[in-house]
Protein backbone atom coordinates (compact mmCIF):
# COMPACT_ATOMS: atom_id res chain seq x y z
CA UNK A 1 0.00 0.00 0.00
CA UNK A 2 1.00 3.83 -0.71
CA UNK A 3 1.83 5.54 2.31
CA UNK A 4 3.31 9.19 3.71
CA UNK A 5 6.58 7.83 2.94
CA UNK A 6 6.64 6.91 -0.88
CA UNK A 7 5.42 10.85 -1.01
CA UNK A 8 7.82 12.09 0.72
CA UNK A 9 10.49 10.37 -1.15
CA UNK A 10 9.00 11.72 -4.36
CA UNK A 11 9.10 14.83 -3.41
CA UNK A 12 12.60 14.89 -1.95
CA UNK A 13 14.06 13.50 -5.05
CA UNK A 14 11.97 16.29 -6.86
CA UNK A 15 13.64 18.93 -4.71
CA UNK A 16 17.06 17.70 -4.78
CA UNK A 17 16.44 17.55 -8.49
CA UNK A 18 15.58 21.25 -7.96
CA UNK A 19 18.92 22.23 -6.09
CA UNK A 20 20.99 20.22 -8.64
CA UNK A 21 19.43 22.31 -11.57
CA UNK A 22 19.85 25.66 -10.02
CA UNK A 23 23.87 24.53 -9.48
CA UNK A 24 24.70 23.11 -12.85
CA UNK A 25 22.30 25.47 -14.95
CA UNK A 26 24.55 28.22 -13.44
CA UNK A 27 24.79 30.48 -16.24
CA UNK A 28 21.28 30.17 -17.83
CA UNK A 29 18.61 31.89 -15.37
CA UNK A 30 15.77 30.64 -17.30
CA UNK A 31 16.62 27.29 -16.35
CA UNK A 32 17.19 28.13 -12.27
CA UNK A 33 13.71 29.64 -12.55
CA UNK A 34 12.33 26.10 -13.89
CA UNK A 35 14.41 25.24 -10.66
CA UNK A 36 12.93 26.84 -8.20
CA UNK A 37 9.43 25.96 -9.60
CA UNK A 38 10.40 22.37 -9.72
CA UNK A 39 11.71 23.24 -5.37
CA UNK A 40 8.38 24.79 -4.46
CA UNK A 41 6.15 22.20 -6.51
CA UNK A 42 7.91 19.42 -4.58
CA UNK A 43 7.16 21.83 -1.45
CA UNK A 44 3.55 21.73 -2.09
CA UNK A 45 3.36 17.41 -2.89
CA UNK A 46 4.98 17.58 0.66
CA UNK A 47 2.35 19.84 1.87
CA UNK A 48 -0.76 17.86 0.60
CA UNK A 49 0.44 14.91 1.12
CA UNK A 50 1.18 15.70 4.93
CA UNK A 51 -2.54 16.93 4.75
CA UNK A 52 -3.89 13.80 3.30
CA UNK A 53 -2.45 11.48 5.38
CA UNK A 54 -3.10 13.22 8.80
CA UNK A 55 -6.39 14.15 7.53
CA UNK A 56 -6.24 17.95 8.34
CA UNK A 57 -6.70 20.67 5.80
CA UNK A 58 -4.68 23.43 6.68
CA UNK A 59 -1.87 22.15 4.57
CA UNK A 60 -3.70 22.39 1.80
CA UNK A 61 -4.96 26.08 2.67
CA UNK A 62 -1.24 26.45 3.12
CA UNK A 63 -0.11 25.12 -0.20
CA UNK A 64 -2.24 27.25 -2.14
CA UNK A 65 -0.43 30.55 -0.61
CA UNK A 66 3.03 28.85 -1.90
CA UNK A 67 1.09 28.23 -5.16
CA UNK A 68 0.23 32.21 -5.32
CA UNK A 69 3.98 33.16 -4.08
CA UNK A 70 5.31 30.87 -6.52
CA UNK A 71 3.57 32.14 -9.43
CA UNK A 72 4.32 35.94 -8.32
CA UNK A 73 7.74 35.15 -7.81
CA UNK A 74 7.81 33.48 -11.73
CA UNK A 75 6.45 36.98 -12.80
CA UNK A 76 8.54 39.22 -11.41
CA UNK A 77 11.63 36.90 -11.78
CA UNK A 78 10.67 37.07 -15.75
CA UNK A 79 9.96 40.94 -15.74
CA UNK A 80 13.66 41.27 -14.04
CA UNK A 81 14.94 38.93 -17.19
CA UNK A 82 13.37 40.52 -19.54
CA UNK A 83 14.90 44.59 -18.95
CA UNK A 84 18.22 42.56 -17.86
CA UNK A 85 18.05 41.37 -21.71
CA UNK A 86 16.81 44.64 -22.76
CA UNK A 87 19.90 46.35 -21.33
CA UNK A 88 22.37 43.74 -21.60
CA UNK A 89 22.09 41.76 -24.82
CA UNK A 90 22.54 38.41 -22.63
CA UNK A 91 20.89 36.83 -19.67
CA UNK A 92 24.70 35.23 -18.65
CA UNK A 93 24.03 35.63 -14.83
CA UNK A 94 27.65 34.56 -13.46
CA UNK A 95 28.62 38.10 -14.75
CA UNK A 96 25.64 40.16 -12.93
CA UNK A 97 28.32 42.70 -11.27
CA UNK A 98 26.54 45.57 -12.01
CA UNK A 99 25.23 46.37 -8.53
CA UNK A 100 28.45 45.66 -7.32
CA UNK A 101 27.19 43.68 -4.63
CA UNK B 1 -3.89 -1.89 -7.09
CA UNK B 2 -5.03 0.94 -9.51
CA UNK B 3 -3.86 3.31 -6.64
CA UNK B 4 -0.52 2.02 -6.48
CA UNK B 5 -0.10 1.36 -10.45
CA UNK B 6 -1.42 4.84 -10.66
CA UNK B 7 1.14 6.26 -8.33
CA UNK B 8 4.09 4.58 -9.30
CA UNK B 9 3.03 5.72 -12.76
CA UNK B 10 2.63 9.06 -11.77
CA UNK B 11 5.97 9.14 -9.43
CA UNK B 12 8.02 7.87 -12.34
CA UNK B 13 6.76 10.47 -14.90
CA UNK B 14 7.14 13.23 -12.48
CA UNK B 15 10.88 12.08 -11.74
CA UNK B 16 11.75 11.82 -14.74
CA UNK B 17 10.56 14.95 -16.68
CA UNK B 18 11.89 16.82 -13.76
CA UNK B 19 15.61 16.04 -14.25
CA UNK B 20 15.22 16.33 -18.01
CA UNK B 21 13.87 19.95 -16.99
CA UNK B 22 17.16 20.65 -15.84
CA UNK B 23 19.09 18.89 -18.88
CA UNK B 24 17.61 19.31 -21.38
CA UNK B 25 20.01 21.80 -23.83
CA UNK B 26 16.94 23.39 -25.54
CA UNK B 27 15.07 25.42 -23.09
CA UNK B 28 11.90 25.49 -24.75
CA UNK B 29 12.26 21.33 -24.05
CA UNK B 30 12.99 22.01 -20.43
CA UNK B 31 9.35 24.30 -20.33
CA UNK B 32 7.70 21.31 -21.98
CA UNK B 33 9.17 19.00 -19.62
CA UNK B 34 7.96 21.02 -16.75
CA UNK B 35 4.68 21.03 -17.91
CA UNK B 36 4.70 17.38 -17.96
CA UNK B 37 6.16 17.43 -14.36
CA UNK B 38 3.25 19.67 -13.20
CA UNK B 39 0.88 17.28 -14.86
CA UNK B 40 1.90 14.39 -13.29
CA UNK B 41 1.95 16.56 -9.84
CA UNK B 42 -1.76 17.33 -10.06
CA UNK B 43 -2.21 13.59 -10.89
CA UNK B 44 -0.24 12.65 -7.42
CA UNK B 45 -2.57 15.22 -5.60
CA UNK B 46 -5.76 13.48 -6.94
CA UNK B 47 -4.40 10.39 -5.94
CA UNK B 48 -3.72 12.14 -2.26
CA UNK B 49 -7.77 13.29 -2.37
CA UNK B 50 -6.56 16.88 -2.85
CA UNK B 51 -8.61 17.32 -6.40
CA UNK B 52 -8.70 21.37 -5.90
CA UNK B 53 -5.36 22.06 -5.52
CA UNK B 54 -4.83 19.41 -8.51
CA UNK B 55 -6.61 21.13 -10.84
CA UNK B 56 -5.32 24.64 -9.04
CA UNK B 57 -1.57 23.01 -10.41
CA UNK B 58 -2.85 22.71 -13.48
CA UNK B 59 -4.34 25.87 -14.24
CA UNK B 60 -1.74 28.36 -12.74
CA UNK B 61 1.51 26.19 -13.49
CA UNK B 62 0.36 24.83 -16.80
CA UNK B 63 -1.57 27.76 -18.17
CA UNK B 64 -0.03 30.49 -16.75
CA UNK B 65 3.33 30.25 -15.09
CA UNK B 66 4.71 27.43 -17.71
CA UNK B 67 2.91 29.64 -20.96
CA UNK B 68 4.96 32.72 -19.40
CA UNK B 69 7.68 30.90 -19.31
CA UNK B 70 7.19 29.78 -23.16
CA UNK B 71 7.18 33.21 -24.28
CA UNK B 72 9.92 34.46 -22.40
CA UNK B 73 12.02 32.04 -23.48
CA UNK B 74 10.97 32.04 -27.12
CA UNK B 75 10.74 36.03 -27.33
CA UNK B 76 14.21 36.44 -25.96
CA UNK B 77 17.02 35.82 -29.28
CA UNK B 78 19.74 34.38 -26.99
CA UNK B 79 22.69 31.64 -27.98
CA UNK B 80 21.85 28.48 -25.39
CA UNK B 81 24.90 27.09 -26.21
CA UNK B 82 26.84 29.58 -25.14
CA UNK B 83 25.42 29.68 -22.11
CA UNK B 84 25.64 25.82 -21.44
CA UNK B 85 29.49 26.20 -21.11
CA UNK B 86 30.58 24.93 -17.81
CA UNK B 87 27.95 22.66 -17.33
CA UNK B 88 30.49 19.86 -16.99
CA UNK B 89 32.51 21.66 -14.31
CA UNK B 90 29.66 22.24 -12.18
CA UNK B 91 28.24 18.88 -12.17
CA UNK B 92 30.60 17.44 -9.53
CA UNK B 93 30.07 19.90 -6.91
CA UNK B 94 26.42 19.83 -7.63
CA UNK B 95 26.48 16.01 -7.17
CA UNK B 96 27.78 16.79 -4.57
CA UNK B 97 25.81 19.02 -2.96
CA UNK B 98 22.70 16.94 -4.21
CA UNK B 99 23.95 13.87 -2.70
CA UNK B 100 24.44 15.28 0.59
CA UNK B 101 20.77 17.30 0.64
CA UNK B 102 19.40 13.46 -0.46
CA UNK B 103 21.45 11.69 2.18
CA UNK B 104 20.05 14.54 4.64
CA UNK B 105 16.28 14.27 3.47
CA UNK B 106 16.34 10.17 3.89
CA UNK B 107 17.72 10.20 7.28
CA UNK B 108 15.04 12.94 7.74
CA UNK B 109 12.15 10.75 6.37
CA UNK B 110 13.63 6.92 7.76
CA UNK B 111 13.91 8.89 11.65
CA UNK B 112 10.50 10.52 10.78
CA UNK B 113 8.79 7.03 10.22
CA UNK B 114 10.46 5.55 12.90
CA UNK B 115 8.02 7.49 15.30
CA UNK B 116 4.42 8.27 13.99
CA UNK B 117 3.27 11.76 14.55
CA UNK B 118 0.25 11.75 16.33
CA UNK B 119 -1.27 15.08 16.31
CA UNK B 120 -3.37 15.81 19.35
CA UNK B 121 -5.31 18.43 17.56
CA UNK B 122 -6.23 18.91 14.29
CA UNK B 123 -6.41 22.00 13.07
CA UNK B 124 -9.02 21.58 10.30
CA UNK B 125 -10.26 17.67 10.49
CA UNK B 126 -11.18 16.43 7.41
CA UNK B 127 -15.44 16.30 7.46
CA UNK B 128 -16.27 13.28 5.21
CA UNK B 129 -19.51 14.31 3.91
CA UNK B 130 -18.15 17.19 2.65
CA UNK B 131 -16.14 16.95 -1.17
CA UNK B 132 -13.14 18.59 -0.92
CA UNK B 133 -13.45 21.90 -2.63
CA UNK B 134 -16.22 22.47 -0.41
CA UNK B 135 -14.16 21.66 2.65
CA UNK B 136 -11.41 24.45 1.77
CA UNK B 137 -13.67 26.96 0.78
CA UNK B 138 -15.67 26.94 3.96
CA UNK B 139 -12.09 26.80 5.26
CA UNK B 140 -10.68 29.51 3.22
CA UNK B 141 -13.63 31.92 3.15
CA UNK B 142 -14.02 32.01 7.10
CA UNK B 143 -10.79 31.65 8.93
CA UNK B 144 -8.11 32.38 6.69
CA UNK B 145 -9.95 35.13 4.73
CA UNK B 146 -7.19 37.52 5.97
CA UNK B 147 -4.48 35.19 4.53
CA UNK B 148 -6.48 34.82 1.64
CA UNK B 149 -6.93 38.46 0.76
CA UNK B 150 -2.89 38.68 1.21
CA UNK B 151 -2.60 36.41 -0.94
CA UNK B 152 -4.45 38.18 -3.46
CA UNK B 153 -2.28 41.34 -2.21
CA UNK B 154 0.72 39.62 -3.18
CA UNK B 155 -0.61 38.58 -7.10
CA UNK B 156 -1.50 42.51 -7.46
CA UNK B 157 2.10 43.24 -6.20
CA UNK B 158 3.65 40.97 -8.62
CA UNK B 159 1.45 42.43 -11.26
CA UNK B 160 1.93 45.77 -10.89
CA UNK B 161 5.77 45.02 -10.23
CA UNK B 162 6.19 43.12 -13.59
CA UNK B 163 4.15 45.94 -15.40
CA UNK B 164 6.57 48.66 -14.09
CA UNK B 165 9.99 47.03 -14.63
CA UNK B 166 8.85 45.92 -18.11
CA UNK B 167 7.46 49.47 -19.13
CA UNK B 168 9.53 51.50 -21.25
CA UNK B 169 8.11 55.07 -22.03
CA UNK B 170 8.77 54.77 -26.61
CA UNK B 171 10.03 57.92 -28.31
CA UNK B 172 8.15 58.93 -31.76
CA UNK B 173 4.57 57.76 -31.40
CA UNK B 174 1.86 60.03 -30.77
CA UNK B 175 -1.05 59.06 -28.35
CA UNK B 176 -3.65 60.17 -27.81
CA UNK B 177 -4.32 63.21 -25.24
CA UNK B 178 -7.45 63.31 -24.72
CA UNK B 179 -7.37 66.96 -22.09
CA UNK B 180 -6.43 68.61 -25.08
CA UNK B 181 -8.95 67.22 -27.24
CA UNK B 182 -11.62 68.50 -24.65
CA UNK B 183 -10.04 72.07 -24.17
CA UNK B 184 -10.01 72.04 -28.04
CA UNK B 185 -13.48 75.11 -28.63
CA UNK B 186 -14.74 75.72 -32.37
CA UNK B 187 -13.98 79.33 -32.02
CA UNK B 188 -10.49 78.42 -31.72
CA UNK B 189 -10.48 76.12 -34.57
CA UNK B 190 -13.32 77.56 -37.49
CA UNK B 191 -12.58 80.81 -39.33
CA UNK B 192 -15.68 81.72 -41.19
CA UNK B 193 -15.15 83.85 -44.34
CA UNK B 194 -16.80 85.79 -46.84
CA UNK B 195 -14.17 85.12 -49.55
CA UNK B 196 -14.44 87.63 -52.54
CA UNK B 197 -14.23 85.98 -56.19
CA UNK B 198 -11.32 85.61 -57.99
CA UNK B 199 -9.11 86.02 -54.68
CA UNK B 200 -6.70 83.27 -53.09
CA UNK B 201 -7.58 82.11 -49.88
CA UNK B 202 -5.19 83.62 -47.17
CA UNK B 203 -4.24 80.76 -45.22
Amino acid sequence: MIGLQHYLVVSAILFVMGVLGIFINRKNVIIILMAIELILLSVNINLVAFSAFLGDLVGQVFSMFVLTVAAGEAAIGLAILVIYFRARGTIAVDDVNRMKG
Amino acid sequence: MIHVIAFYLFATIVVCSGALTILSRNPVHSVLWLILAFFNAAGLMVLLGAEFIAMLLVIVYVGAVAVLFLFVVMMLDIDFAELRAGFVDYLPFGMLIALVLLAEIVLGIGIWSAGPIELAQRAAPVNPELSNIQAIGALLYTRYIFLFEAAGIVLLVAMIGAIVLTHRARGGVRPQNIAKQNRRRPQDAVRNVNQPVGQGVEL
